[in-house]
């Protein structure tokens, strides 16, 4: 079982050394451990295997090179002299890599936020859950089926809506996907609701037609509100391996995105690929999806995503 | 100049050129692109260890084709196992049971699989002319069951209702002897997404096979997934005895190394691609496209495929045996040695698909430009055929007539011919080989300054 699914995530407000060593001690204890005990030393066996694990996490080859580098750097000053301190290091270079989102400023309502991503990533199912999350912060929700394509994509929106009690604003299928979210906008502005979620049909990066649909959604949200959405968050499926860069690129490209958040975390994959995606792109993780629940949504914690990326699941 | 020329071709030819057997030294940059190559291409790192050794085992002490270097031979060997372990050939559903004849697909959450049974069901009723009903298992989802009843109504198959209320299994149950009392020809089970390391669940999915008893029991996963490939293929593959794969999403731009991942960790058959969402986008597999997508590297393959059928032994073998029976190395043959090399798209092209070259090919232009080539190529074509077999007859007439022809300088039919004597010389001395021999040695015997 994943590391996510299992505890609570612990405040992040302590970077102090203290803290750092206490948790690396506690995925060494806990996960590493076939990785460190019994070695005294630094060597090139433990070096080739924090690669693999590195590698396996989806990290990509060159982020892989990069941290890498930057550790052999350390070891060679002397800084890094045990397996322990090694580790440590590790945490910490792969911490400063990463940022905890800032929570939404609320300044005007309705605050829209649009959700895009790829086929199956999660969409809608984070959409219901952020229904949820929104609502337990005292904020009132709307949502907009704007994936007016796949089969039954309204319908599942809409249990979504009603297992939260909010309303959803949809027309019939094959309707205009920006109509329906400008309508949403508007009754959301009409009826004072704070956050409006809206929901997107899938669409790969690659389809040039899709993405223009997109920036027709984001132009007309404009007519209404100058700064709608002041969020749009690209959805990228945890299992997905380093495709999901090219993904980030394109959509942040077409509609300029503001934040990610990653999906079925829930299960071994690790998700690693966010490292290459905040240095090339500076976009943070907003949320983290754990499960396909309705409570199964977690604010992103780098502290949480670093330990679980080093822990093994064996 | 020319020493310089030679020089540098011959460097070039080295990296390009043949030299004998494989060994793992010789092979070591290639081992290290293709392993890049395939982290890139998202194949999980175990199996590309696993991959990577066993290939190189086969592949050391391999002979190497003259036009080849050692790398390119390996990635070439690396290309063609990719595709001998992704199936040779792409594999029919097998649906010669007793009807209704039951299909179930499995696998993670959103990877396609309610979409694939739809397109499932439509290429089995239009392509194979079958009567078609599809199921339901996914009591999860929201609208689960109402998303595959808009697809087969779209597409005019026969749906089975089921509700979310009912078990999974029981839903199979029933669905089947709808299906038999409707005299179905096959029926496609679509089961709800799950995690792998979901006991619960991959429990449930056993069960469900368990009442269908399906014929083929289909692993749908989506073409993007990378490392996480390994524990989840492992997983379904241990749950359920799969008798296929479909890839879906192969319309965007991942690479599929979880096509070889998935390949070598269960050992089944890809059957199908998913290449849109359209329900008629589904294809039959096919092994080449996916192994060049993979490695990426399909202009480098594609020079290869070029070297081996252009530049091949039989011109090389001709002019042996020419040099063999005592007839010398005439113009003619100067010639078809250039062509060759112009063949393959000229010094410039070869450079330019070769990985990590960009800048020597700059380098390179500058100094031996295919133009160059091409000159010499033109003074040739200029003669007669007399003149290209007998060159000493070409006396200060036929020069000029030459040199106005090909739009050269008298000086520089000089030095072709000069230069051309000079090459037969050290041709004599060779009973086999072609262009590399003849550079390699020609680098060791020309005395400098000598040459164009
Ligand atoms: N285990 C797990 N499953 C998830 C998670 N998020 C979503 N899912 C499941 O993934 C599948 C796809 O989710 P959707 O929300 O329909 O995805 P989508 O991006 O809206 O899909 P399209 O609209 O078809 O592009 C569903 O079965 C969800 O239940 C998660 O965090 N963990
Ligand atoms: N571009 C593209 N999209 C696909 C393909 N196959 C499926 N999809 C899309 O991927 C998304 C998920 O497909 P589904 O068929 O609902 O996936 P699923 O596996 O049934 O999902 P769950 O039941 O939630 O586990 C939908 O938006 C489909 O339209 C494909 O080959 N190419
Ligand atoms: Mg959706
Ligand atoms: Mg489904």
């Amino acid at each position: 079982m994943s590391f996510f699914s299992k505890q609570k995530p612990v405040s992040n407000t302590s970077n102090s050394l203290l803290n750092g060593l206490r948790k690396t001690r506690a995925i060494l204890t806990s996960n590493l451990s076939d990785l460190f005990t019994g070695r005294k030393q630094i060597d090139a066996e433990l070096l080739e295997e924090l690669e693999t694990r590195l590698l396996m996490a989806d990290m990509g080859i060159e982020t892989t090179d990069t941290v890498l580098d930057a550790l052999r750097k350390h070891i060679g000053f002397g800084d890094i002299d045990s397996p322990l301190s090694l580790l440590t290091a590790l945490r910490d270079l792969l911490r400063q890599r990463l940022q905890n989102p800032e929570p939404l400023s609320l300044v005007k309502k309705p605050h829209a936020i649009l959700v895009v991503g790829v086929n199956g990533s999660g969409k809608t199912t984070t959409i219901g859950k952020l229904a949820r999350h929104y609502q337990q912060l005292g904020h009132s929700v709307l949502l907009a089926a704007g994936d007016t394509f796949r089969a039954a994509a309204v319908e599942q929106l809409q249990t979504w809506g009603a297992r939260n009690k909010v309303p959803v604003v949809a027309q019939g299928n094959g309707a205009d996907s920006a109509a329906v979210i400008f309508d949403a906008l508007q009754s959301a502005q009409a009826r004072g609701i704070e956050i409006l979620l809206a929901d997107t049909a899938g669409r790969l990066h690659t389809q040039s037609n899709l993405m223009e649909e997109l920036k027709k959604v984001k132009r007309v949200l404009t007519k209404l509100d100058p700064q709608a959405p002041q969020e749009t968050w690209l959805v990228l499926d945890a299992t997905t391996g380093q495709n999901a860069l090219q993904q980030a690129r394109q959509f942040h490209q077409a509609i300029g995105l503001t934040g990610l958040v990653i999906t079925k975390l829930d299960g071994t994959a690790k998700g690693g690929i966010i490292f290459a995606i905040k240095e090339e792109l500076n976009l943070p993780v907003c949320y983290i999806g754990v499960g396909e629940g309705i409570d199964d949504l977690k604010p992103f914690n780098a502290d949480d995503f670093v330990d679980a990326l080093l822990a093994s699941d064996e | 100049m020319f020493n310089k020329l030679t020089d540098r071709m011959t460097s070039v030819l080295r990296s390009v050129g043949g030299s004998g057997r494989l060994t793992a030294e010789n092979i070591e940059q290639a081992v290290r692109d293709v392993r890049k190559a395939l982290l890139e291409a998202d194949v999980a790192l175990p199996v590309i260890k696993a991959f990577i050794a066993g290939v190189k085992e086969r592949a050391l002490g391999a002979e190497v084709m003259k036009s080849l270097s050692p790398g390119q031979a390996f990635i070439k060997i690396v290309n063609d196992e990719l595709i001998a372990i992704m199936g040779s050939e792409s594999q029919p559903l097998e649906l010669k049971a007793q009807a209704p004849v039951v299909i179930l697909v499995a696998g993670l959450q959103g990877a396609g699989k309610t979409t694939s049974v739809a397109k499932l069901a439509c290429y089995l009723k239009q392509r194979q002319k079958k009567s078609v009903m599809v199921a339901s298992c996914d009591i999860y989802r929201p609208a689960a069951i109402e998303q595959l009843a808009i697809l087969a109504e779209s597409i005019e198959v026969q749906f089975f209702p089921s509700s979310s209320k009912d078990n999974p299994a029981k839903i199979a149950s029933a669905a089947i002897d709808a299906a038999r009392k409707k005299s179905v020809d096959v029926l496609i089970l679509d089961s709800a997404g799950r995690m792998h390391i979901d006991q619960e669940m991959m429990q449930e999915i056993r069960l469900v096979h368990q009442a269908a008893q399906p014929v083929e029991t289909l692993f749908v996963i989506d073409s993007m997934v990378g490392q996480d490939a390994v524990n989840i293929a492992r997983a379904f593959d241990a749950a359920l005895p799969l008798t296929g794969v479909i890839l879906t999403k192969v319309d965007g731009d991942a690479r599929g190394g979880v096509a070889l991942s998935v390949r070598y960790i269960t050992g089944k058959p890809i059957k199908f691609l998913g290449m849109g969402e359209k329900i008629d986008a589904l294809e039959l597999f096919h092994p080449e496209r996916l192994a060049s997508r993979i490695l990426g590297m399909g202009d480098l393959l594609s020079l290869v495929e070029e070297a081996q059928t252009k530049l091949d032994e039989k011109k090389s073998e001709q002019l042996a045996n020419k040099l063999k029976k005592g007839r010398g190395f005439d113009l003619e043959d100067l010639r078809e040695q250039l062509a060759s090399m112009q063949k393959l798209g000229g010094i410039n092209s070869i450079m330019s698909k070769l990985p990590g070259m960009a800048n020597m090919q700059q380098a390179v232009s500058q100094q031996m430009g295919d133009d160059h080539n091409r000159k010499m190529i033109a003074i040739i074509n200029s003669m007669t055929p007399g003149e290209r077999r007998k060159p000493e007859v070409i006396n200060g007439s036929r020069k000029r007539r030459i040199a106005n022809g090909s739009g050269a300088q008298i000086q520089e039919v000089n030095r072709l011919l000069k230069q051309h004597k000079q090459m037969s010389k050290v041709m004599k001395k060779f009973s086999k080989g072609g262009m590399q021999n003849m550079l390699r040695t020609m680098q060791g015997k020309l005395p400098p300054g000598m040459g164009f």
